[in-house]
C-alpha cells in the first residue's frame, strides 16, 4: 500500500512551537484509507486554539482528507476507514460513544464552493440552532441569526432582505452566509476547505479579513492552495505531500526557513 | 511558418464535409420531430373528428299522460302499487298518438324501436317521487335509439329532396295502396327512374364480371372440391346476371324493395312510400306511412325524398326514418349536448351508455395506486439511495427492481389474482384490488425515478446539512427530499399515468367487465365492482352498434384529457417545488 510513497520517506519535521496558545486539536498517527488506497498516513500534529492553521500542499496530498477527519465527515463516505487518534480538548473524536451530530455542532465546516441551502438567508443561519434546540423563542433565534450574520460581516448587506433566498447572493456573500451558518451553532473549531477558491480577489480579501477576525474566538483550520493566502492569514502551517505531513510549524518559519527540501521546492513554486 | 498554410488547407478541405455532416444531422432531427408531430396531429385529429357525433344526442320529448289505471294498477296510490305500473305502456301510448296509422304488430314494434324501454324506469321514479302527477300529462324527455340518432345526424344514409314537377292525382287502389298519376302527362318520376336504371346497370356489370372470374378460376383449379364450389358460385353469379337482365328488360313497373334505394313522396302533410314506378315515369304506386292532413285527391305541392342506402344495408327501417324525421319536424325531437355520456355508466344501448362509471372506477383505482405506490416507492428509494450500505444484497435488490420495471404487466395481474383475491379473499372486480395490482406495477417506476431524483441533488447540500450537525435523517428530510421533490413527483405521476392507461393486469382480476352501475365515489366504492377507462374503451370498441364508434373516440378523448390534466398537475407541482441553488 505504501507503493504510492517514495521509498525514501523521511519522518515529519516539526518546528518548535513559538505560540503560547493552548492546544485545541491534537492528532496522533491519523491514517485514512479509501477502499484499499492509503490517502493519509500517520499524521501527528497539535493545533492551537484561537489561531489559524493552514494546510498546504499539492492536489491529492491528503490535506482535505485530514480536515474531514476532524469533524468525521469521512464517515459519510462508505469506503473511508480512519485510524489513529484525534482529540479536541483531550476528548477523543473517533470514540465509539461520540455522536458525529454532537461533534459537528462543535466543529463547524465551510466548503470549497459556497453551498447555502436553497432557502431564505434567515433559514440558512437559523437551521443549525433550530435542529440543536439552541433557541427557545423566536426572539432568541432572531438574536442568534443577527449576531452570527454580524460576526460573518454580512449583516449590513442582508439585514433588509433576510427572507430573500440565500442563493440570490453573490459568491462571496454566499460564502460569508455559510460561515454565519457555521458560527450560528457556536462551534469551537471551524474547518475551511479552500474557502476562497471559487471567489474573486475582492471577495477573497473580504473572507481573509473575516478569518483574521474570527481567530479571536475560534480555532480555525484552513486548507488552501494559495501560499500567499496561507502566509497572510495563518499562524501555523502544515505542509502535506503524498498523504504525509512533511513539515509543521509556525507559518513564518515554514515560509522563511523550511527544514525539508520538498517544502522548500513547493513554496518556491518548483512543483505543485 | 511553412506549416501554417498546409494546416489551414487541411482544415479547409474537411470543413465543407464537416458542415455537411452537421446539416445532415440537423435535418434528420427536424425530420424526426416533424414526423412525430404529424403522426400526433393525425392521431388526435382523427380521434376528435370521430368523436364529434358522440357529444350531441337527439332527445325525444313526449307529453306523457300518466293514466292512473296503467300507472297505479291497485288504485291506492301507494308506492308498491305505483311500482307495479306499466310505464312503458304510457310512453308507447303517447308515441302512438303521434302516428295513429301505425296499427299492425310489426309497425308498432318499429315505432317503439325508436327508443329504449329502459327509459320507463326513469318515468317510474319520477312518478313514485311525485305521486300527485297521477292523471296529469307530463313532458318526458328520453334519448332516442342510437340508430335513429345516427340517421338524424346524417351518418346512416345520403338523402336527396327533389321538388315535384307537376301536380299529382292520388287515386285509392287495392288495399291501402294509392296510385299517383301526373296530371299534366309530363313524366314526374323519371329522375328517380334514371337513378334506379344506373344502379341496376352497375349491379349487372358487377355480377357479370364476377361470373366470368369465378368461372375462369374454376377452370384452372385442380382440387375437385374447390372446383365444385367455385363452379357452384359461378352458376349463382350467372343466375343473378340473368335475373338482373330480366329485370332490366321487364316492361312492367319498377318494383322498389329492400335492395334498392327507398323513395318517399311528401304530399298533403303526410309521407307516402313508393312501392312501384311505371316505366314511363308518369305514375307510381305508394302507401301512406304518415297520414295526410286532408282527404283531397290532388296534390299541388309535393316532393320526392330519396333515401340512397337500401334498407337492407341499414339498421333503421323506412318507417322509422320517416317517423324520426316527422317527429323532428314537429319539434318533438331536439338535438342537444349529450350529457348522458358523462352522467351514465355503461349500457348495452349506446344512447344510454356513458363513461361516468369507468371514470369513477379509474379515480378510485388511482387513489389506491397513489396511496400505495408513492409512499412505499419514495420510502424505498430514500432508503436505498441515502441509507442502505452498498453491498451485494443492495446490489441484488437494485437489479431486481430494475428487472421488475420490465415485467409484462399481465404478470402483475396474475399475482394480484393469486395473492390478493385467492389468498387474501379481497373482492374481485374491485378498485381496491385493481389499485393494489397497479401499485405493484408502478412501484419500480416510482422507485427508479425517485432514486434518480435523489441522486441528482448535489452532494454539497448533504454536506452542508451534515456540516452544521444535522443527522442523516434530518439532512435527507429537511434538505435533500425537498430538492428531489419535483423529480420524484414527475416520476410518480408518469408512473400513475401509465397505470391509468393499463388494461392487461385488470383482465386477471375481473375489472374487464360490463358494469352498468357506477361505483360510489366514497369509501364503500373501493370494494364495489367497477371498471376503468381503458377497459371501457376496449369494450365499446368491440361493440357491434355503430353508435359506439363515436363513443369510443369520445371515451379516448376523456381518457386523454384525464392524462393531460395529470401531466399538467405534474408540471405545476414541479414548478412550485423547483428551487434553484
Amino acid at each position: 500500500m505504501t507503493l504510492d510513497f517514495p521509498i525514501d520517506n523521511p519522518p515529519t519535521r516539526y518546528h518548535p512551537l513559538t505560540t503560547q496558545l493552548p492546544i485545541k486539536v491534537a492528532t496522533e498517527d491519523v491514517s485514512v484509507r479509501y477502499g484499499g488506497k492509503l490517502a493519509l498516513e500517520d499524521v501527528t500534529l497539535e493545533i492551537p486554539d484561537r489561531a489559524v492553521t493552514a494546510c498546504i500542499g499539492p492536489s491529492g496530498c491528503g490535506k482535505s482528507t485530514f480536515l474531514r477527519c476532524v469533524n468525521r465527515m469521512n464517515d459519510t463516505i462508505d469506503t473511508a476507514r480512519v485510524s489513529g487518534s484525534i482529540r479536541i480538548d483531550s476528548e477523543e473524536v473517533n470514540g465509539r460513544d461520540v455522536d458525529p451530530v454532537v461533534l459537528r455542532a462543535r466543529v463547524g465546516m465551510v466548503f470549497q464552493k459556497p453551498n447555502p441551502f436553497p432557502k431564505s438567508i434567515y433559514e440558512n443561519v437559523a437551521y443549525g440552532p433550530r435542529i440543536h434546540g439552541l433557541a427557545e423563542t423566536k426572539a432568541e433565534l432572531d438574536h442568534i441569526v443577527e449576531t452570527s450574520l454580524i460576526k460573518a460581516g454580512l449583516w449590513a448587506e442582508v439585514a433588509d432582505r433576510l427572507h430573500h433566498p440565500g442563493t440570490s447572493l453573490s459568491g462571496g456573500q454566499q460564502q460569508r452566509l455559510v460561515i454565519a451558518r457555521a458560527i450560528a451553532v457556536n462551534p469551537e473549531v471551524i474547518l475551511m476547505d479552500e474557502p476562497c477558491s471559487a471567489l474573486d480577489p475582492i471577495a477573497t480579501a473580504r473572507i481573509e479579513e473575516l478569518i483574521d477576525e474570527m481567530r479571536e474566538n475560534y480555532s480555525l483550520i484552513i486548507v488552501t492552495h494559495s501560499m500567499a493566502q496561507a502566509a497572510r492569514v495563518s499562524q501555523m502551517t502544515a505542509f502535506f505531500h503524498l498523504g504525509k505531513l512533511v513539515e509543521y510549524g509556525p507559518t513564518e518559519e515554514i515560509f522563511t526557513n523550511p527544514l525539508d527540501q520538498r517544502t522548500q521546492d513547493y513554496i518556491t513554486g518548483r512543483f505543485g | 511558418m511553412n506549416n501554417a498554410p498546409t494546416i489551414r488547407d487541411a482544415v479547409q478541405a474537411r470543413l465543407a464535409k464537416r458542415h455537411r455532416a452537421e446539416m445532415r444531422f440537423q435535418f434528420y432531427g427536424l425530420a424526426a420531430i416533424s414526423a412525430a408531430v404529424l403522426f400526433l396531429a393525425v392521431l388526435l385529429g382523427s380521434i376528435i373528428i370521430q368523436s364529434i357525433p358522440a357529444f350531441t344526442a337527439h332527445r325525444l320529448v313526449l307529453d306523457v299522460e300518466i293514466r292512473p289505471e296503467i300507472a297505479d294498477p291497485r288504485g291506492d296510490g301507494s308506492e308498491a302499487s305505483l311500482r307495479r305500473g306499466s310505464y312503458n305502456t304510457l310512453i308507447q301510448n303517447s308515441l302512438r298518438d303521434q302516428f295513429p296509422e301505425a296499427g299492425s304488430v310489426g309497425e308498432l314494434r318499429e315505432l317503439f324501436g325508436l327508443y329504449s324501454a329502459v327509459n320507463a324506469a326513469r318515468l317510474l321514479n319520477e312518478v313514485v317521487n311525485n305521486p300527485e302527477v297521477l292523471g296529469e300529462t307530463l313532458p318526458f324527455s328520453l334519448p332516442i335509439s342510437d340508430d335513429a340518432d345516427l340517421y338524424l345526424k346524417g351518418l346512416t344514409t345520403d338523402e336527396e329532396f327533389l321538388p315535384g314537377a307537376a301536380p299529382l292525382t292520388l287515386e285509392p287502389g287495392m288495399d291501402d295502396a294509392l296510385t299517383l298519376r301526373s296530371q299534366t302527362g309530363a313524366p314526374v318520376f323519371d329522375v328517380f327512374l334514371d337513378l334506379v336504371q344506373a344502379r341496376q346497370d352497375a349491379a349487372l356489370d358487377q355480377a357479370r364480371i364476377r361470373a366470368e372470374r369465378t368461372a375462369a378460376r374454376a377452370a384452372e383449379e385442380l382440387d375437385t372440391d374447390t372446383r365444385n364450389s367455385l363452379e357452384a358460385e359461378a352458376q349463382r353469379a350467372r343466375d343473378l346476371v340473368q335475373a338482373l337482365q330480366e329485370a332490366r328488360s321487364d316492361t312492367g313497373p319498377v318494383r322498389l324493395n329492400s335492395q334498392t334505394a327507398s323513395l318517399m313522396l311528401r304530399a298533403q302533410g303526410g309521407v307516402l312510400r313508393i312501392n312501384a314506378l311505371a316505366r314511363d315515369g308518369l305514375s307510381a304506386e305508394g302507401t301512406w306511412l304518415v297520414g295526410p292532413d286532408t282527404a283531397s285527391q290532388t296534390a299541388q305541392d309535393w316532393s320526392l325524398w330519396v333515401i340512397e342506402t337500401p334498407s337492407i344495408a341499414r339498421r333503421i327501417t323506412d318507417r322509422q326514418i320517416v317517423w324520426a324525421r316527422t317527429l323532428k319536424e314537429r319539434g318533438l325531437i331536439k338535438n342537444g349536448l349529450n350529457t348522458t355520456l358523462f352522467t351514465n355508466a355503461d349500457s348495452r344501448e349506446p344512447e344510454l351508455a356513458g363513461v361516468a362509471g369507468a371514470l369513477a372506477g379509474s379515480i378510485l383505482t388511482m387513489v389506491i395506486t397513489m396511496l400505495l405506490a408513492v409512499p412505499i416507492g419514495v420510502g424505498a428509494a430514500i432508503y436505498l439511495e441515502e441509507f442502505a450500505p452498498k453491498n451485494r444484497l443492495t446490489d441484488f435488490i437494485e437489479v431486481n427492481i430494475n428487472n421488475l420495471a420490465a415485467v409484462p404487466s399481465i404478470v402483475f395481474g396474475l399475482l394480484g389474482l393469486a395473492v390478493f383475491i385467492n389468498l387474501f379473499g379481497f373482492p374481485r372486480s374491485a378498485p381496491l384490488v385493481g389499485g393494489m395490482v397497479l401499485a405493484l406495477m408502478t412501484l419500480p417506476t416510482v422507485i427508479i425515478s425517485a432514486r434518480a431524483a435523489l441522486k441528482a441533488v448535489p452532494p454539497s447540500i448533504r454536506e452542508a446539512a451534515l456540516g452544521v450537525g444535522a443527522s442523516r435523517t434530518q439532512a435527507v428530510f429537511h434538505h435533500v427530499l425537498p430538492l428531489a421533490m419535483p423529480g420524484i413527483l414527475t416520476g410518480s405521476i408518469i408512473g400513475l399515468a401509465q397505470a391509468l392507461g393499463e388494461t392487461a393486469p385488470l383482465l386477471m382480476i375481473g375489472m374487464v367487465a360490463f358494469i352498468a352501475d357506477p361505483p360510489t365515489l366514497g369509501l364503500s366504492g373501493f370494494t364495489e365492482p367497477a371498471t376503468v377507462m381503458p377497459v371501457q374503451i376496449y369494450i365499446w370498441s368491440s361493440s357491434a352498434e355503430r353508435a359506439f364508434e363515436a363513443r369510443t373516440a369520445a371515451a379516448i378523448l376523456a381518457l386523454l384529457t384525464l392524462l393531460v390534466s395529470f401531466n399538467a398537475v405534474a408540471i405545476y407541482l414541479r414548478r412550485r417545488f423547483e428551487r434553484r441553488w
